[in-house]
Order: structure tokens, then C-alpha cells, then sequence
């Protein structure tokens, strides 16, 4: 039950961090609400989707389907994240691609406990309580983000969303490389692993937030500061037309 | 699918043929452990390890040194491509049962 509760908790927060600064981001726009939960919806009923094909996708691709899977979702979830800038929808569409990452990792992680021969009840025990625990501490971080004061928080909400696709395409082209298709610039630039693990709770909590690596290599940094900067000129782009919107 | 018709269309950019050049190792996932748990690969290099898992569970190859998160799905076989490494420990484990499946990668 306990490894249960672990990493369903795990994989949620992962996800709910996620889901809490989207939430934060869209303040004010009538009927996030539901749009956010059809994320939620639709990125779970696609991680049991991609979870039922792991064998498949796992064999695709001469072995490396899982990472241009992974490599992909993370892409799109990129420049969802640089269209939102313009079209704020396609944060929905970010939230369902966390849910079904983290979410089809759950599903295995779970079938396998429950095919070891784990009791269905305290799977569900642990499942659910690791879901509540997780859905508790994604409210933490909207309500977290929704108290600092109005003039603040467009600016905190954009920094965050900028920060977390930095992240993100850092670890796509990690998955790139692991597939074979990319192998140039793989030299590990630093290992701060033993002041900051990245396996540990904070070092996984700004894993997902910032996308904080222990050993980056230098296309992970390169792709960190290039998609920095194009959310910074998307951001400045975009600003006219969300001043005018900005009463709401 | 959106993610899928990315990966075809990364696919068709140019699929690996890398592959073809790295030392291939082998591992086996048997009642949540590796076997061996310990594996020497030459430094500076980049390595092939096939992960075979034998039990009848999913389990994840997992490791933050070597910047791997790999599902091995049940009674299947996984590659997972590491390196070039510099000379070093690397530790990994089965993340869906991190207490007894663990394991060294040895660069040298």
C-alpha cells in the first residue's frame, strides 16, 4: 500500500504543479474551470491508452519508440506552452499532456503491483490516498500562487510557464539523444548531484518546475536558454494585445 | 494522435543508425533484480545495454547519473543507450521496485 501511496503521489505532483500554475495563469477566464478538468480527462484516458501499448511503442522505432514518444509529447507540451502566449487554450492541451506522461507511469506502475499479486484493496487504499495527497498539494500551489497580489501575478504565472518550457525541452532533447537521433553536444557540463540531488524531493519538485538537471549536458543547456529566450520574445510579442485584455 | 505523428515525423528526419557502432551490453530483470548488478563499460563511449526483463511485472530502468527513464514492459526487451560516459559510477535501479532492483553501470 505504502509504494502505492509513494509514487502515485509522486507522479502527481508532478503533474499537479503543472495543473496549479495553468490554473493560476488562467485567473479570471470564464470557464477554465471545465477546460482544465477536460485536460485532466482526456491526458488521463491517454496515459491508460499509452500505458495498454507500452509493449508496441516500446519495440517501435528499432527500441526507441518510448523516447520519441516521450521526446514528442514533451515538443508539443513546448510549444503549447509558446502559443499560449497568444492563444491561452493551449494550456489545456499542456495539462493533458502532463497528466498522460506522469499517468500512464501510475497505470504500470499499479497493474504491475496488482499482476505481483498485491491485494486490489490496498493498491486502491494507497492509489487513491497517493492521489489525495497529490490533488492536495496541487491546490496548495494554485492557492500559493493565486495570494500573491493581482499585479503580481501575470508576471509570476509568466516566468513560471517560461521556466517550466525550458525545462521541458531540456528534457526532450535528453530523450532525443537516448533514442539515437541526436548525438552531438553529450558532455556532461556539471554534477551538482551531491549538494542538490535531482531524485530527491526538491531536486524532482524543480525538476518539474524550473527543470532542474544534477548533470546537464550542453545541448540541455542550449535547449534550456534557446526556448528562454523565445518565451521571453513570444512573452514582449504578445504584450499589447493582453494589456488591452487585461481588465478582466 | 499528436505525439505519435511527431514521432513519425521525427522518425522520417532521420532514423538512428548510431546504434549500429555502440558496444552492446546485456541485463536481466529477474524477481526484481538485475543481473548482474554490475556492469564495466569503457568510458567515453557510447553503449547499448539490452535490458531483458523476465518477470512478469513492468518495471522501470531508472537512473539520474546516466539521464535514463526507460519502462521495460513484462516478459520484454528493452534498449536503453547510455554514454559517452566519463570514468565514474553510475548508479541505477528498477524504479517500480527501487528496494531490491539496483545496479552499477562502471565506466572505465
Amino acid at each position: 500500500m505504502f509504494g502505492a501511496l509513494v509514487i502515485v503521489f509522486r507522479e502527481v505532483i508532478e503533474a499537479g504543479l503543472i495543473i496549479g500554475i495553468v490554473l493560476a495563469a488562467t485567473r479570471g477566464i470564464s470557464g477554465r474551470g471545465h477546460w482544465v478538468a477536460a485536460g485532466v480527462l482526456l491526458g488521463t484516458l491517454g496515459a491508460g491508452i499509452v500505458a495498454l501499448f507500452a509493449e508496441a511503442i516500446a519495440n517501435a522505432f528499432e527500441g526507441s519508440g518510448q523516447e520519441l514518444l516521450n521526446a514528442s509529447v514533451l515538443g508539443a507540451a513546448v510549444v503549447m506552452l509558446m502559443w499560449h502566449t497568444v492563444w491561452m487554450t493551449a494550456l489545456v492541451v499542456v495539462v493533458g499532456l502532463a497528466v498522460l506522461r506522469e499517468g500512464s507511469e501510475v497505470v504500470l506502475f499499479l497493474y504491475g503491483i496488482l499482476a505481483g499479486g498485491a491485494s486490489g484493496s490496498s493498491l486502491f487504499v494507497g492509489g487513491t490516498l497517493g492521489l489525495a495527497v497529490g490533488a492536495a498539494f496541487t491546490a496548495l500551489t494554485y492557492y500559493g500562487l493565486v495570494s500573491i497580489p493581482a499585479r503580481h501575478i501575470f508576471a509570476v504565472t509568466t516566468v513560471l510557464i517560461a521556466l517550466l518550457a525550458a525545462g521541458m525541452a531540456a528534457q526532450a532533447v535528453q530523450y532525443l539523444d537516448a533514442a539515437g537521433i541526436i548525438n552531438v553536444l553529450s558532455r556532461q557540463l556539471w554534477d551538482s548531484s551531491p549538494w542538490l540531488p535531482q531524485d530527491g524531493i526538491i531536486g524532482r519538485m524543480l525538476h518539474t518546475l524550473i527543470g532542474y538537471t544534477d548533470r546537464p549536458t550542453e545541448l540541455q543547456l542550449i535547449a534550456y536558454l534557446a526556448t528562454l529566450t523565445a518565451m521571453a520574445a513570444l512573452t514582449w510579442l504578445a504584450a499589447p494585445t493582453r494589456a488591452r485584455r487585461a481588465p478582466a | 494522435m499528436r505525439g505519435f505523428a511527431l514521432a513519425i515525423v521525427l522518425a522520417a528526419l532521420g532514423m538512428p543508425g548510431a546504434g549500429a557502432l555502440a558496444q552492446e551490453f546485456n541485463l536481466v530483470i529477474r524477481n526484481h533484480k538485475f543481473e548482474p548488478q554490475e556492469i564495466r563499460v569503457p568510458a567515453g563511449k557510447r553503449v547499448s545495454i539490452y535490458v531483458t526483463n523476465e518477470d512478469p511485472t513492468p518495471e522501470e530502468f531508472e537512473s539520474t547519473a546516466l539521464k535514463v527513464e526507460k519502462v521495460i514492459p513484462a516478459k520484454s526487451k528493452g534498449l536503453v543507450r547510455i554514454g559517452p560516459l566519463a570514468p565514474g559510477r553510475y548508479e541505477f535501479i528498477g524504479d517500480f521496485h527501487a528496494d531490491t532492483a539496483k545496479g552499477v553501470v562502471i565506466a572505465e
